[in-house]
């Protein structure tokens, strides 16, 4: 097939599976045990992103003081925790990245 | 109006600290668009007609192996099934749109829009201009996007690889959830799904990814029905 064609269908099906939800919403009842579980969503989808860009390196979790990216993630959430400010999160996780790759 | 347009810049602002890391993301894969055979205008266009980062690349890395359209197109949608998590999640707060709305918030609708976005809703709930706010970071990231693809294409990656700007990604992701960890279940949450993604790592097409956020949803959902 055309790559054009293949780029459309893709484009067609990413955007269906972002929009049915949204277009159906309000059209059926939402059951409230689903809509409980929806605040759970954020917390969960992105650390299921988060974790393996800590802990992962080449393919293998990685838990040494060798691995720079999962202590400068610990440094981040340290500072996100008390700090709750996004600004100073990240600068103090790439710092402590920058840092540790130096030693 | 007004209040339209400071929510607008809101969510172009809340965008920011995120497109510091997309930028070095959209280079890369301009680059590597190019090299798997595509040519200019393909690599470029796919990132509008397209508009999905890891399903750019898989969509790239299969056309260069020479697979059949229907494998490509099937990873496209495993790849962007998570996508259906993130509408379920903003749908309520949206319900009242106009189906132009719909069409047009549903089409910038990613991973990175969709971060600040629900935050700043369960923070504020619905406003008669909260949509504003997803089109504002959804055009942000799309612009960023197009622009960090275009110059992919026309100069290769041109960061030096130990710039670790894509670091950005994952430190503004934990900037964003932590603060928000203000309960038990969310925090079992937070935990279960992080260390479900690493044990299904393995798992092609991000499956493992989708089945690591089912479980923390679900282990946060039955720790509330306890209390």
């Amino acid at each position: 097939m055309n790559i054009w064609l293949i780029m459309l269908a893709g484009g067609l099906i990413t955007f269906g599976i972002r929009f049915v939800l949204i277009f159906l919403f309000g059209k059926f009842e939402i059951p409230s045990a689903l809509r409980r579980a929806l605040r759970y969503v954020p917390p969960a989808v992105l650390s299921a992103i988060v974790f393996p860009e800590l802990f992962i390196r080449g393919g293998h979790i990685a838990l040494s003081l060798g691995n720079t990216r999962l202590l400068a993630g610990i440094v981040a959430i340290i500072v996100a925790w008390f700090s709750k400010n996004t600004l100073l999160t990240i600068v103090a996780g790439m710092i402590a990245l920058v840092v540790l790759q130096m030693v | 109006m007004h209040e339209a347009r400071t929510t607008f810049w809101a969510g172009v602002r809340a965008e920011f600290p995120l497109l510091v890391g997309v930028f070095p993301f959209g280079m890369i894969y301009g680059a590597l668009a190019l090299d798997a055979g595509l040519s200019r205008a393909a690599s470029q266009m796919m990132s509008s007609i397209v508009f999905a980062g890891s399903a750019q690349f898989v969509t790239a890395q299969l056309v260069r192996e020479a697979a059949p359209a229907l494998v490509i197109l099937l990873t496209v949608a495993v790849v962007n099934l998570r996508h259906m998590l993130y509408s379920a999640s903003l749908a309520p707060y949206l319900k009242n749109l106009s189906l132009r709305w719909k069409i047009a918030l549903s089409y910038l609708l990613t991973d990175e829009a969709y971060a600040p976005t629900i935050l700043e809703y369960d923070r504020t709930g619905v406003k008669p201009t909260s949509h504003w706010f997803l089109l504002g970071a959804g055009i942000a990231l799309w612009t960023t996007w197009q622009f960090s693809t275009a110059l992919g294409i026309f100069l290769g990656t041109a960061i030096p690889a130990e710039w670790p700007l894509d670091f950005a990604l994952p430190l503004t992701f934990i900037a964003m959830v932590v603060p928000n960890l203000k309960s038990n279940p969310m925090i079992a949450t937070a935990l279960t799904a992080g260390v479900v993604a690493l044990l299904a790592y393995s798992l092609p097409f991000k499956l493992g990814l989708i089945l690591a956020a089912l479980v923390g949803i679900l282990v946060g959902t039955i720790l509330e029905g306890r209390k």
